[in-house]
């Protein structure tokens, strides 16, 4: 390789999220809050509610993040940011984008009722969702998000979750928020794309993000980006966009999708389950794959 | 008080010294990470094609672009391995660190 | 100009006149004519604020306490279960140095539920690390929302300002609507040390290690101590703009008393009309209104009750398995004092039950003719 040759950076250069955070190796939480503000850059003001994030950040009086951050309770990611948003708008900064940055607890569970009441006044904020599928930062305990089948610290492998992850993307898509996008650490241009393209939009705009947890999962930390891709192969997290609540758009589409083994198996969560339930776990990935081509009309 | 970017860690002797708030005064550049590794990234530049995949997928932001190759910073990088998983040339291997 | 108000108006008006920029409430019986008549003001532009109307207090807290770090004044108004919701976010707001002013109007606690007065809701969020004034009149509302907000600012501290449901919320009185030139005078806009800005990034509430926690803990209370100082200061300020003082305490005939009431919210009101029958029958009754709750305004609670021998201490509320909550902090005060009155603790009002002078007459009796409280509560107008 010629040495006058530039290096090919498919995402924009700037890093607002500097080396010296306390994530655990192969984060993939970490990612994306690297991918969210290399889009939305420095104007922008964070919410981030009780999560991995709140630690990872690092302890006062030192941030690994080159934006201004709130860091608000469990429940208030959504309150706190359309306070801030509120608050910005009086001081006649209507220039800077809020974003609350959650984790899937703080989203599904713990803080539904504020992002519902927030997402119904059409609040003008960005709600980034940092999904990987447990309470993480406490210890891996079962939260809404957790897929059926999946080990956790209270779902133990005797007891694994019986039950199907929360829809939250139909939840929000239900409020006819202006956009709603799913994104993947393993396609951080799309990732991008949507962030930017959220920016430029008012109202309330609402992006899940999946997030592997290597300490969670029970997986490799050099797995984190593969097994992000693998379940987007697998139709297991299918990337699209929902505008308006009406309007939806596959942004990835599959010629044919992985089996979803390819993606437990690399998983000590999954570990426990037995071919008849990963058959069962196949079909629902596919009835719910399928339900989303219906809805993007294809 | 602005945000100071520097690797040096604060530290307050009196809480007259200190906000009245815990707010952040400087970055995590103070603490290396690069102490939690076992094993090391080693990027062989010879067969790289300069595709930016394993900076773009770093965690740790601790791939830099030096006069346009990639380059680890050893201070920070935590071994998690994603850069020679994803490198499509396969030029990155990971190799036990010396203790 | 005067105008006829109710309570709830009265915390309406103070929160337009300091100028509250940003406002989120939810609505709970008995303040919801705070937050209507600001929702108006904001319609009308009489007040140019954002009204934020959420899904519960809690979120009516989070919004404010988000507002406030990106530099707005803020307002909100609750009761009883609103402000139980809360609790979690007062923390918040004390800790993160967030001067929020809110107006509580005390209704007591369910179950069962009930919508009257009390202020075990208040008095539960007494360690939160908020400055909770006690106010008796529809005047003395105004005013204080308008020096709460001083004060608050100055020392980053949030403040709320408590009132009596229906006994003063929905109770109409004459109030001098102070000009908002003058009122524009006396309170400065907002301009606190710390802000969420991209001009300047910083991380607010982070994970804080012992090392730290312990001093921002210390700091917060050193601030708190320079409450009733400050209170005077911007008291007597007050005052000479407006005409009407606002102390810590209401000192009603207490200098050389043989007896004394202790009292707050609009039982202090009907206690100075049963200090004057008294007197008018020869006995030398005082009435000490207790306004500033917290920080407990020890100084001048020591000062006016050590010179006196009979206390008698009117809670509307309790502490289970303790004593009424008045009751314990004077006896904390007056610890120290080489000379002690004689402190009896009288329960008397919950959940709305009226305090009426008959109640202080029985008050009276007890106190006079007892030399030490026989009981450790002595209950007035239970039914046993």
């Amino acid at each position: 390789m010629s040495k006058e040759r530039k290096m090919t950076l498919t995402l924009p250069k700037e890093e607002l999220m500097s080396s010296g955070h306390l994530a655990c190796q192969g984060c993939g939480a970490t990612l994306a809050m690297r991918y969210a503000l290399k889009a939305l850059g420095q104007k922008t003001i964070l919410c981030i509610p009780a999560c991995c994030w709140s630690v990872i950040d690092g302890p006062f009086p030192h941030s690994s993040l080159d934006v201004p951050i709130y860091h608000c309770a469990f429940e208030t990611a959504a309150s706190s940011a359309s306070g801030v948003r509120a608050g910005l708008d009086m001081m006649g900064d209507t220039e800077t984008t809020v974003m609350a940055w959650g984790g899937d607890g703080g989203t599904f569970d713990i803080g539904i009722q504020a992002l519902s009441g927030a997402a119904e006044r059409n609040e003008d904020l960005i709600y980034a969702c940092y999904d990987n599928e447990a309470y993480m930062n406490t210890g891996i305990q079962r939260s809404s998000a957790t897929p059926l089948g999946a080990w956790t610290t209270t779902t133990p492998v005797k007891h694994y979750k019986k039950e199907r992850k929360k829809d939250m993307i139909g939840i929000l898509a239900a409020h006819n928020i202006p956009y709603l996008a799913t994104a993947s650490i393993a396609y951080p241009e799309d990732m991008v794309k949507k962030f930017k393209k959220a920016k430029d939009i008012h109202g309330t705009r609402f992006i899940h993000i999946y997030a592997p947890c290597p300490t969670g999962w029970k997986s490799r930390p050099d797995d984190t980006v593969k097994l992000a891709r693998l379940a987007v192969q697998t139709g297991y997290f299918p990337l699209y966009e929902i505008e308006n609540g009406e309007k939806w758009t596959l942004n990835l589409k599959l010629k044919e999708r992985k089996p979803i083994t390819d993606y437990l198996k690399l998983q000590g969560r999954f570990r426990h389950l037995k071919e008849e339930e990963i058959n069962l776990i196949q079909a629902e990935v596919e009835a719910n794959y399928q339900k989303i081509l219906k809805k993007c009309g294809l | 008080m602005s945000k100071k970017k520097d690797d040096k860690r604060i530290i307050f002797n009196s809480e007259k010294e200190m906000p009245l708030v815990a707010m952040s005064l400087g970055s995590m550049l103070y603490n290396k990470t690069g102490a939690w590794r076992n094993i090391k990234p080693v990027i062989d530049l010879s067969k790289c094609i300069k595709c930016g995949i394993c900076w773009k997928f770093c965690p740790d932001t601790s791939i830099d672009i030096v006069d346009e190759w990639p380059q680890v910073n050893y201070d920070y990088c935590k071994g998690c391995g994603i850069c020679a998983e994803e490198c499509p040339e396969k030029c990155i291997v990971m190799v036990e660190e010396e203790k | 100009m005067k105008k006829v108000i109710m309570g709830n108006h009265a915390l309406s008006y103070g929160a337009m006149l300091a100028r509250a920029q940003v406002i989120a409430a939810y609505p709970i019986t008995p303040q919801t004519q705070v937050v209507e008549l600001l929702s108006e003001m904001c319609a009308d532009g009489t007040l140019n604020a954002k009204f934020i109307k959420v899904e519960s207090e809690h979120s009516a807290m989070a919004a404010c306490l988000g507002a406030s770090m990106a530099g707005a004044r803020t307002f909100t108004a609750t009761s009883a279960q609103g402000l139980a919701l809360m609790h979690e976010m007062l923390h918040w707001a004390s800790g993160g140095r967030m001067p929020v002013v809110m107006g509580d109007i005390n209704r007591a606690m369910a179950p069962g539920w009930s919508i009257w007065t009390d202020q075990n809701d208040s008095l539960s969020q007494r360690d939160t690390g908020w400055i909770q004034f006690y106010c008796s009149s529809n005047q003395e509302v105004v005013d204080t929302v308008i020096q709460a907000y001083k004060i608050s600012e100055k020392l980053m501290i949030p403040s709320m300002v408590i009132l009596d449901a229906f006994a003063l919320s929905h109770t109409y009185e004459v109030v001098e609507i102070p000009e908002q030139a003058k009122v524009d005078a006396y309170l400065p806009p907002f301009n606190p040390p710390y802000r969420l800005s991209s001009d300047d990034p910083h991380a607010f509430g982070g994970l804080t290690a012992p090392e730290h926690y312990m001093e921002l803990r210390y700091k917060l209370q050193k601030d708190m101590e320079k409450v009733p100082a400050l209170v005077e200061e911007t008291g007597r300020e007050y005052e000479k703009t407006f005409g009407r003082y606002l102390g810590q305490v209401e000192n009603y005939l207490c200098d050389g008393a043989e007896l004394v009431f202790v009292t707050s919210g609009t039982a202090g009101y009907t206690a100075r009309v049963v200090v004057d029958e008294l007197r008018k029958q020869g006995i030398k009754a005082g009435n000490l209104r207790i306004k500033l709750f917290r920080p407990f305004p020890f100084e001048q609670v020591r000062t006016i009750l050590s010179k006196v021998p009979k206390v008698a201490v009117l809670d509307r509320n309790i502490s289970y398995g303790h004593h009424g909550v008045f009751y314990q902090e004077v006896k904390s005060a007056i610890y120290r004092q080489p000379v002690q009155p004689a402190i009896f603790g009288f329960i008397a009002g919950l959940g709305g039950r009226d305090i009426a002078r008959e109640d202080f007459k029985e008050i009276t009796d007890y106190t006079l003719k007892n030399n030490r409280p026989q009981e450790e509560i002595i209950w007035i107008g239970v039914k046993k």
